[in-house]
């Protein structure tokens, strides 16, 4: 197990590696030059546009930026937004947390609803449960989110006023970050009602944010449960005479999971890299915004840098995902 | 930095908490973005003077509310040698600067201040010129403010005198902008000893209406009334900006009363807001205006006939509606009515392809073939450059002209459109800095800026017209400016370098309950004068 686990962490390096120029050589691959988008309509005499590049670094030949990035990637210095100047790595942590609480949320929403419906979907093949339920997973999987979580918006915020319009907690509420995470924080605060605020904020857009992982694993689910429960060792359980219960939850889950466990892992990981539209719709506070926003302001540093830790992120998930894969599937950790 | 914050903000909660009971007055403004940082002087953008500038500092001088005319501020009055070369400024006393857990001032705002503030923008040496890695001074270098002053000496602690290289009348409407805010020189000398100086853009200190409590990034920014304000004091006691990225999203909160006031409505949106009984809008024509700049360095655009013919062909009234959902008026001037020396006696081109037809035919202009440049991105003066470039696409085709539409990425666009020879005509716009008509006339259509990295698009080059702007300049006599850039107009309309499109209009809405709110022509949102009426 130890061995599986290491071999797969010497992966990190050179993929990591790899994203650096990915991340390096795409944002510059982009047209449009940061200088003059800071400019804007006014324009830049030619020795101020020089003076600021030279400034930024910008009038080095290209390999030579990319070298000077790794070495500060080595000294941990990740770089500064050329828009706020502020470290990147310090802007990623303060809205990192968001992302992630969300993320977590729609993540659990989607598969507490979603294997269940794929499992009975599966069982009851054919039957109007099955149609409606897959039906219902191909429009969630097709819906515009943005569309959607303004129409939710509108309908639970506006007219029936159940739930607040956006942010992560009522302005009501003001507390010092200590994780980062509202739903801790606003117990850890001891304010009255803070904890419920920030509940009440979060189910909108978990909701909207866990539409699409929803469809999708619950379609997953029910064709992986479908395929095992065509195999021959399920034919055999129920022959045996176990009940229905045994055979799907010891016998068919089991197995139906390892694919179901990657999809989930997957999902993470998309959710992990930033809910751009969730996050505008419902002035979420997070790293996707922050990042679209970086990419159309051409600010470089937090492209690149944002880019190898949102990977890295991603690639930490992925991890996790295969060791899981590996305990419940004996065969992979011991080959 | 993350550190700081959660100590000053545990100490400032509990400040807000003890101090400021949740009934006291809150304001709610549901902004559009992120400020870049809280020092007014290293960035541009509208959003971060909305949470700086215009919250927690002052400048020497000020606009007065909804108007471009200049008043004092921390400035009580000042005189202009009769060359135009000094400025001297007398300075208001006992005015405090705010505080915060880490910093009381120790004496009242003065002319060090002041030196202080503009210095570390002049000299590269200043150690407050580069107190944060990769910090540039944008506008005081787009200003030209760098070329403009010789020196800026204290001459007493209540008199600071400028001297100028050139006379530059708009100077006093340029110390107006928020990039040349007054920050303290002894909160900066207390960072810089404590080794802190990026407070300086984190914890901000200023003389002005609202003291900063805290920043969420991309969530929320809250302020506190300034008691000790130097000016009328606010009638809220807790200002709240709440980051809401969309416009739509802003809407609801406005509906839901989850903010009091908005900036930057959806057009499509404008109609539901005033049928809405709990809502009310204010509306004005903003600084600003959205052109087509023909190249007038290139055949045939380099006749003025021919120029003035295309205009007519365009249906402007059209436009307005298509492209800016009616949210705009015609533009028939360079700059905007609400700006002082606007000519109203000029008239516009009329809306006749028939007679630009045959005006065209005149100049000897046969199957003429051109390019009509798109901005991808939407901007106050032009929300759909593309929309607006087919219109003129068919309006053209009317008059026997063929246009292809061309586009390019923003930063592109805005490089390739100064490049010389550059071919077509060219949609763009301006929003003004500092409500003075140079910023407008001289930055867009003088002669000296048809050079690289300039900003006339047109590349047109009247010596008459140039004069005139800098003439404009040498004086300050505004009735004198006036008739100048009256004259200019009246040249700028017979040569036509471009169609002038339209001015948009800013819309504003909030609660019925809002009152005292004063939309700045220059799209600045300040709240010293809001209250909300029980």
């Amino acid at each position: 197990m130890i061995k599986f686990i290491f071999s797969k962490l010497l992966y990190l390096i050179p993929t990591m590696l790899g994203i650096t120029l990915v991340a390096f050589g795409f944002i510059r691959l982009l047209p449009g030059d940061p200088v003059l988008l800071m400019a804007g309509e006014r324009g830049v005499s030619p020795e101020r546009y020089a003076q600021i590049s030279a400034q930024l670094g910008y009038d080095q030949p290209i390999w030579h930026q990319y070298l000077s990035y790794l070495g500060d990637l080595l000294h941990g210095d990740l770089g500064h937004s050329i828009v706020t100047k502020k470290p990147v790595l310090a802007e990623f942590l303060t809205l990192f947390p968001a992302t992630v609480e969300l993320a977590i949320v729609a993540i659990i929403i989607a598969t507490l609803i979603g294997v269940p419906v794929g499992v009975l979907a599966a069982i009851k093949r054919g039957s109007w449960f099955d149609q409606i339920s897959m039906t219902g997973a191909l429009v969630g999987f097709s819906m515009p989110i943005f569309w959607w979580g303004l129409l939710l918006i509108i309908f639970f915020s506006g007219i029936l006023q159940w739930t607040p319009v956006s942010g992560r907690i009522s302005l009501m509420y003001f507390f010092p970050p200590v994780t980062g995470f509202m739903l801790i924080d606003s117990l850890l605060s001891g304010q009255k009602g803070a904890f419920l605020s920030a509940v009440s904020h979060l189910i909108l857009p978990s909701i909207v944010l866990a539409t699409i992982p929803l469809a999708v694993i619950a379609r997953q689910t029910r064709s992986a449960m479908l395929e095992v429960m065509g195999e021959d060792y399920v034919r055999t359980a129920k022959a045996k005479g176990l009940s229905m219960r045994r055979v799907i939850g010891v016998h068919a889950l089991r197995n139906a999971m390892i694919p179901v466990i990657t999809t989930i892992g997957l999902q993470v990981g998309v959710l992990m890299a930033g809910a751009i539209l969730t996050e505008t719709i419902f002035s979420w506070p997070g790293i996707g915004k922050w990042m679209i926003d970086s990419i159309s302001r051409r600010d470089y540093p937090v492209v690149q840098s944002g880019l190898l830790l949102i990977a890295g992120i991603v690639m930490i998930v992925n991890l996790i995902v295969d060791l899981t894969y590996g305990l419940i599937n004996p065969r992979i950790r011991h080959k | 930095m993350s550190i700081f914050s959660t100590r000053f903000l545990a100490a400032s909660a509990l400040a807000l908490m003890a101090a400021a009971p949740l009934h006291a007055k809150t304001f709610v403004y549901c902004s559009e973005g992120s400020p870049e940082g809280f020092d007014p002087a290293p960035y541009t953008a509208g959003t971060t003077f909305d949470a700086s500038a215009h919250a927690i500092y002052n400048r020497l001088v000020q606009f007065k509310p909804g108007t471009t005319e200049v008043e004092p501020a921390l400035a009580e009055s000042w005189e202009v040698s009769d060359d135009g070369l000094t400025y001297t400024f007398h300075l208001r006393k006992g005015v405090k600067f705010q505080s915060n857990d880490k910093f009381t001032p120790s004496r009242d705002f003065n002319a060090d201040d002041v030196v202080f503030s503009f210095n570390r923008q002049a000299n590269a040496d200043d150690p407050w010129h580069a107190y944060i890695s990769g910090l540039t001074y944008e506008y005081y270098s787009s200003m030209e403010m760098d070329k403009l002053i010789k020196s800026i000496e204290k001459v007493d602690d209540n008199t600071v005198k400028f001297t100028l290289n050139h006379p530059e009348a708009p100077f006093l409407a340029n110390v107006a902008m928020p990039f040349v805010s007054i920050l303290s020189k002894e909160y900066a000398d207390a960072l810089q000893a404590a080794g802190t100086m990026e407070d300086l853009n984190n914890a901000p200190i200023g003389t002005g209406p609202f003291k900063f409590v805290a920043y969420q990034k991309d969530a929320v920014i809250r302020y506190q009334k300034n008691a000790d304000y130097w000016g009328e004091a606010p009638k809220i006691d807790d200002l709240v900006f709440a980051i809401t990225p969309d416009a739509s999203v802003r809407l609801q909160k406005l509906k839901a009363g989850e903010c009091h006031l908005m900036p930057y409505p959806a057009p499509a949106d404008l109609a539901a807001i005033k049928a809405d009984p709990n809502l009310k809008v204010d509306e004005q024509a903003g600084l600003n205006v959205g052109y087509v700049a023909y190249n007038t360095t290139v055949a045939p655009f380099d006749k003025p006939e021919v120029r003035k013919a295309l205009n007519m062909a365009i249906d402007k009234k059209a436009m307005i509606d298509a492209v800016y959902q009616g949210s705009a008026e015609v533009a028939k001037n360079p700059i905007p009515p609400t700006m002082w020396s606007y000519n109203d006696a000029v008239k516009d081109d009329a809306y006749d392809p028939e007679a630009a037809k045959k005006m065209l035919e005149d100049a000897g202009v046969k199957d003429l073939s051109m390019e009509v440049w798109a901005m991808p991105v939407q901007r106050p003066y032009m929300p759909n450059a593309r929309r607006a470039a087919e219109l003129i696409q068919s309006d053209f085709a009317k008059v026997g002209v063929k246009v292809d539409i061309v586009s390019y990425e923003w930063g592109e666009y805005l490089k390739k459109s100064m490049e010389e020879g550059r071919k077509g005509a060219v949609i763009l716009g301006w929003t003004g800095d500092n409500g003075d008509p140079d910023n407008f006339l001289s930055v867009l259509l003088s002669c000296a800026a048809a050079t690289p990295g300039g900003a006339n698009r047109a590349f047109w080059c009247n010596k008459e017209f140039s004069d005139l702007l800098a003439n404009a300049k040498k004086t300050s006599d505004v009735a004198e400016r006036t008739k100048l850039y009256e004259e200019a107009q009246v040249i700028f309309k017979d040569q036509a370098p471009w169609a002038t499109l339209a001015h948009s209009v800013q819309y504003v809405p909030m609660a019925k309950n809002v009152t005292g709110f004063v939309q700045s022509p220059l799209g600045d949102y300040a709240f010293d004068t809001v209250d909300i009426a029980e």
